[in-house]
């Protein structure tokens, strides 16, 4: 159907490592997200750890705010590492062997401490991240999230983009 | 504070599908977001929108019984925030380190899972860009009126 309509080839150009793997995982992500909720009827994004665990650190007002979720924020960031290093056992190397299961992207350093900074002012002003907005806010067919979306993701292919233009590999 | 003692297990059950799930969509992996940013590969599309369903149909079917959640008596409600300038003003921001970095906070912790070290750089980064934000308005508000959320 959509490939007769983009003709023969086009799957394979836009999806060059098939739809599965994302489309399993995206699932996955949804379904973490929903069994979360199902239980306690919050609607947990990523981000907010930032914040929440500053507040063990600092007594400023912004972080206090989170105080109360701050312990369950820890505990769902460390599932979360915990979980996706159960994929790298399974799928990266060796099944279930330790050593050479590990990858490492070749992001210049620079680039992932400077994107960093501004991941965390822009997701934390912007009231969520790909998470808090792309999955809950999204799924709840909120206004706000699919504008903040919207704008998150048309400055990002624009940034890539120039990035990619001046040539800054990787 | 008393929780119901499942409360933090579901976290972790939650929290370990989530984390998978985000190791399996490659999502985790700083270069297939460049990618994607980029028009190399559209796979990424699937993570957002399948994510966005499964969850948007749990929130929905949930949240039209009415009921409460079992482990914290909170209605089920959606995710909806009020719209202001600052949603346009902190995307924009974000889609800037999104698209230099090719990394969010969700995936960065799913990527320190996967083995990938050099993340520590973004997590890093993101907590000094957390707290500075925290600093410029925790001054601009002095009274706590903000609202927690959940993101």
């Amino acid at each position: 159907m959509i490939t007769d309509f983009l003709g023969s080839g086009a799957i394979e150009t836009l999806f060059p490592n098939g739809i599965s793997r994302y489309a399993i995982g995206g699932l996955l992500v949804g379904l973490g997200t929903a069994v979360i909720y199902l239980g306690t009827a919050i609607t947990a994004g990523a981000s907010t750890f930032l914040e929440s665990t500053l507040s063990y650190v600092s007594d400023r007002s912004r972080f206090q705010q989170y105080r109360a979720s701050r312990d369950w924020r820890v505990v769902f960031t460390v599932s979360i590492i915990a979980g996706a290093g159960v994929y790298a056992l399974i799928y990266q190397g060796e099944p279930w062997a330790l050593a050479g299961s590990a990858w490492i992207t070749e992001v210049a350093p620079w680039r992932l401490f400077v994107g960093g900074i501004f991941v965390g002012i822009g997701t934390r002003i912007g009231k969520g991240c790909t998470s808090g907005h792309g999955i809950c806010g999204v799924g709840s067919v909120s206004r706000t999230s699919l504008v903040g979306v919207a704008t998150f993701l048309v400055v990002a292919i624009i940034t890539a983009n120039i990035v990619a233009a001046v040539g800054v590999t990787p | 504070m008393s929780r119901h003692p499942l409360f933090m297990p579901l976290i972790v059950v939650g929290g370990l599908i989530f984390g998978f799930g985000l190791g399996f969509s490659h999502m985790a992996r700083p270069e297939v977001v460049i990618d994607f940013l980029t028009f190399e590969d559209f796979g990424l599309l699937f993570v957002m929108f399948g994510g966005s369903i499964v969850a948007g149909l749990a929130f929905w079917s949930l949240s039209s019984t009415g009921g409460s959640a079992p482990l914290t008596g909170r209605p089920y409600g959606r995710r909806l925030k009020s719209f202001d300038r600052n949603v346009l003003l902190g995307g924009s921001v974000f889609g800037v380190g999104w698209g230099l970095s090719g990394i969010c906070p969700g995936a960065a912790y799913a990527s320190l899972g996967v083995g990938n070290w050099p993340i520590l750089y973004a997590l890093a980064g993101m907590f000094v860009g957390a707290y500075l934000q925290g600093v410029w308005r925790s001054e601009s508000s002095t009274t706590g009126s903000a609202v927690p959320s959940d993101d």
